[in-house]
């Protein structure tokens, strides 16, 4: 199933701007960054539920937020881009 | 249920693939060109000589069961990564004792060049009902080919020994490859076939099924030690050192329904054309690198397309049949299936 992941994270403090970096890094670890603080992640449940887990653990919820939408496993046609970086299919051929 | 995941493909020379987090980032010049999480990917194959990888990415990627090779840029295999051996020993002591016992070699064996035979006549068929109506010389010959084929895949239930599957093994083949050059429709002149031949590859469709095979042989390979299995104990093809003989004997019910019909299509479609191969002073034809990935796009396609397994009766991508074809000899040699059931496409 395809998730996409939308965080904000206070920045204000010198714990906050860790709590970013950490949050960015776990959801690199999952899927590909289409925008700032915005990832798409193809993963199957079990892995949806490792990623929550560990995103919880990250932010703070009197400050931050975290949202899931889910896109479902038909996501191509739910997902439109314009404009630069348009990133890569996840399940399309992979040729460098 | 293991699902089919994604290959990743990388030609450009130069590359370096390193760990990032859990994903692989391939750096080109300074800069990231690709970044993917590695729970994505079932395999990563490197076509080139000037490609490097990092320990960690590679530690990695035997950690999670994600196969990664190198080959020249042709597509010959030259190198693989593993990490500690896997799997299970009582399984594979069993499998050496069957390729010891000739018998038991022999049953596996014979089943598994059965589908081959099966599968390679359905190639021509398939050609010979849509376009043997235009040319009754092809309609006959493929149709003479086809007969000789289920002929031949008589026989191999009768055959006790190894060498005499071989045989017949080696006359379907030169059957089939005797009548390729009817299998192309519509294409370009330039892109023509004499006889099959290979290290090097003498003529474009050579060039372009040598290249093909290679792929089918990194998943078949990937797939079988993916199972515990030991890719080098083949039962039909000898033992010689380094050889991968049981990914050789996988790869033969798949040659025709995969890698020769991807070849098909993009020539008979003339999506590869004479323009896309150079030959070297040798007399070998080689694909061009851009040509490489149109080809490795159709390969990825055809793999991504669901069909229903013929003995397991699910719902599969093409690109999982390696892997479930592997479980399932790995389930005859624990004693679960009574004969390996070698896939035969409809």
């Amino acid at each position: 199933m395809y998730v996409l992941v939308t965080y904000d994270v206070n920045t204000s403090t010198p714990a906050g701007k860790a709590r970013l970096r950490r949050t960015a890094k776990a959801c690199l670890d999952y899927g590909q960054r289409v925008q700032n603080s915005v990832f798409e992640c193809k993963v199957d449940p079990a892995q949806f539920v490792a990623m929550r887990g560990r995103l919880l653990e990250i932010i703070d919820p009197a400050t931050d937020s975290l949202r899931f939408y889910h896109l479902g496993s038909n996501w191509q046609h739910r997902v439109e881009h314009h404009g630069a970086d348009p990133g890569y299919d996840v399940e399309g051929p992979l040729v460098i | 249920m293991k699902r089919h995941l994604n290959t990743l493909f990388v030609t450009l020379e130069g590359a370096y693939l390193r760990k990032d987090g859990a994903a692989v980032e391939i750096r080109h010049e300074g800069e990231t060109k690709l970044r993917v999480p590695l729970h994505n990917l079932e395999g990563i194959a490197c076509f080139g000589w000037d490609i490097g990888a990092s320990a960690a990415l590679m530690a990695a990627c035997s950690e999670a069961g994600v196969a990664f090779s190198f080959h020249n840029p042709h597509g010959k295999f030259l190198a693989a990564t593993r990490g500690f051996t896997s799997g299970n020993i009582l399984l594979r002591r069993e499998q050496y004792r069957r390729a010891d016992d000739e018998a038991c070699a022999v049953a596996i064996a014979a089943n598994m060049l059965a589908a081959k035979l099966a599968n390679s006549r359905q190639v021509l068929m398939r050609t010979a009902r849509d376009h043997g109506g235009s040319s009754p010389a092809r309609a006959t010959a493929l149709g003479q080919a086809a007969d000789s084929l289920a002929v031949r895949a008589g026989l191999l239930g009768r055959a006790t020994t190894l060498d005499s599957l071989r045989g017949i093994e080696g006359d379907a083949a030169a059957t089939y490859f005797g009548v390729f050059p009817h299998l192309l429709v519509n294409h370009d002149p330039g892109v023509f076939i004499t006889g099959r031949s290979r290290r090097p590859p003498l003529d474009p469709v050579n060039a372009l099924l040598s290249f093909l095979y290679s792929l089918l042989m990194h998943d078949c390979r990937s797939a079988l030690e993916g199972c515990g299995l030991d890719p080098q104990c083949g039962f039909l093809h000898r033992d010689r050192p380094g050889r991968p003989s049981l990914a050789l004997d996988l790869m033969e019910e798949f040659r025709a329904f995969l890698s020769d019909r991807v070849a098909l299509t993009l020539i008979n479609r003339r999506q590869i054309t004479a323009g896309d191969f150079r030959r070297e002073e040798s007399g070998a034809v080689l694909l061009k690198e851009d040509s490489r990935k149109e080809v490795l796009v159709a390969w990825q396609e055809r793999k991504q397309v669901e069909i229903t397994h013929p003995f397991l009766d699910e719902k599969v991508t093409i690109g999982l049949l390696p892997h479930l074809q592997a479980r399932l000899l790995a389930r005859h040699l624990r004693g679960d299936l009574d004969a390996y059931p070698a896939f035969l496409a409809k």
